[in-house]
């Protein structure tokens, strides 16, 4: 893996090893200090005090604050990951009514990925890690097949265009590189899970999200955190996300 | 395989874009859209005068501030040599599905014949996006190279249906695998690094319905190139099977084991590797 190409007097992600307590309890610190892509440092005190949404009532979770520069894209991919993950694994776990072998494959494959690029993100943050959201899923009915895809849909496209949008955004090329693999990742689902519920064969690269350049979306983080915004009950605070 | 951007005359350029235009039967509002979107990317390149511009792709619509162009080193040239790159798989992916939905009764009529189609119109017009930038960055588009899709007989994908698509699969993959590479290439210009990114996706998108197609998954399992697949087109997946992403490996940080792992990260090809896949199509 070539270095950064750029440099900032706050290199959000290094390399270096690191001797964070809290990631090797969390990890075990052998595999990760040898593998020593970790965050040193925590930028959000906030983030290694203790819980102070405790002692709030219920449906009030902690806001997250996802951080500047290559740190804060990361956070919000990581959002966005915990996101489709909590989704996938909801749906294994009560398979809507009738659902086809196809299908199941597909939603146990699906839950796989997004844990594997939510697991790594985390991994990848450490300690600038925000912390795993609460998620409000009661606008889906998990017994409906309908709904079940329709939400992976709208889930699968957000996180492509999301992706797409992001790329710029970062400062890493490292970085940028390994977005670059999950996102074409998320563009296979999001074109299988059409291609299972739609009845029009071209919906897996329909027109809704290719354009007439055969360009799919790019989202600003904004944009992709309104539409989120429905599914997650933490306030996010993506003030302090690169522009551009 | 060699393919020489330089030397291409600028006669044998434009004879070329006339070729283009009569193979892809571009329409009179075709050109119009055409002279828009290359106002468009002059002004995004900040190469023409600034202007108001309906025709934009609204992910493209985003004027700059900081644009990274003005602060990084990469020119004009080196954009331009990284999109021709891309230009020349693209050429390759429309003149094969171009060619397979002119061969009569190859494509089943339905569900195949309006994916394949759906396909060769995306990848038709990322010809068509791609010679537009590389003009507005001021260099010439790279001609289209002559493509023998038998590889010298190795395949008969216009004979064959199911061979068609092996091939489709091969060039799908290796195109998500492509752009990937080249996204970094592309950093310093985040209008075409976000268009380059616009197109990877979609390329991931066909080559996912491709693969189901086939009836194989949407996804690259470890460095499998799947059922069926000719043994050459294995070029097109080694390495798929990385598990050290940014210096970790994701099986020490999360339960989903190895097979999932491989599957959930998609690896970029480097230009001489991509070269080596298209050359076996290179004439």
């Amino acid at each position: 893996m070539s270095k950064t190409s750029k440099s900032k007097v706050e290199a959000p992600l290094d390399f270096r090893l690191n001797g964070s307590r809290r990631s090797f309890i969390k990890y075990g610190g052998a595999t990760l200090a040898a593998s020593g892509l970790l965050i040193s440092g925590c930028e959000h005190l906030e983030q290694i005090l203790p819980d102070k949404g405790k002692g709030k009532p219920e449906g009030h979770p902690r806001p997250v604050n996802l951080g500047s520069g290559d740190t804060g894209i990361l956070n919000y991919a990581y959002a966005l990951e915990q996101l489709e993950a909590a989704f996938y694994i909801e749906v294994v776990n009560m398979p809507y009514n009738g659902i086809p072998e196809e299908e199941m494959v597909i939603m146990e494959d699906l839950r796989k990925h997004e844990v594997a690029h939510r697991d790594f993100l985390k991994a990848a943050l450490g300690d600038k890690a925000i912390i795993s959201l609460s998620f409000d899923f009661s606008s889906v009915d998990f017994s409906n097949r309908q709904s079940v895809l329709s939400t992976a849909k709208t889930f699968e496209d957000l996180g492509v265009a999301a992706y797409n949008g992001a790329g710029r955004l970062f400062e890493s090329t490292d970085l940028l590189l390994i977005a670059g693999k999950i996102v074409s990742v998320e563009g296979r689902h999001a074109a299988a899970i059409r291609s299972v519920l739609d009845e029009d064969s071209r919906s897996f690269a329909g027109s809704d999200v290719i354009d007439g350049d055969g360009l799919d979306r790019a989202f600003k983080p904004e944009k992709v955190l309104e539409a989120a915004s429905p599914f997650i009950l933490n306030k996010i605070n993506a003030n302090q996300l690169p522009k551009s | 395989m060699q393919i020489n951007y330089q030397n291409l005359k600028t006669e044998e350029a434009i004879m070329n874009i006339f070729k283009l235009l009569k193979n892809y039967d571009v329409k009179p509002e075709g050109i119009e859209n055409f002279i828009s979107r290359r106002d468009a990317f002059e002004k995004l390149l900040g190469l023409g005068k600034k202007a108001a511009f309906a025709a934009i792709p609204l992910s493209l619509a985003g004027v700059a501030t900081n644009n990274k162009a003005s602060a990084q080193s990469a020119t004009s040239e080196d954009l331009a040599d990284v999109l021709n790159f891309a230009l020349t798989l693209e050429y390759l992916e429309a003149e094969f599905y171009t060619m397979g939905l002119d061969t009569n009764g190859l494509i089943p009529a339905g569900k195949d014949h309006s994916i394949i189609e759906l396909i060769k119109f995306h990848e038709v017009h990322h010809v068509d996006l791609l010679k537009t930038v590389i003009d507005s960055l001021g260099a010439t588009p790279v001609s289209k190279p002559d493509f023998d899709f038998t590889a010298g007989g190795a395949f008969n994908p216009y004979g064959d249906y199911q061979q068609f698509l092996a091939l489709a699969q091969a060039f799908e993959d290796t195109g998500v695998r492509a752009y990937k590479g080249q996204a970094g290439n592309l950093f310093s210009n985040g209008d075409l690094l976000t268009a380059a990114l616009q197109i990877h996706s979609v390329e991931a998108r066909h080559a996912s319905e491709v693969r189901r197609l086939r009836g194989l998954k949407g996804w690259i399992l470890q460095d499998q190139r799947g059922e069926a697949m000719p043994a050459q087109t294995q070029a097109v997946y080694n390495g798929e099977d990385n598990l050290v992403q940014g210096g970790v490996d994701v099986t020490t940080v999360s339960l989903v084991g190895a097979d999932g792992v491989t599957e959930s990260f998609d690896e970029p090809l480097n230009k001489n590797e991509v070269l080596i896949i298209a050359g076996l199509f290179i004439v």
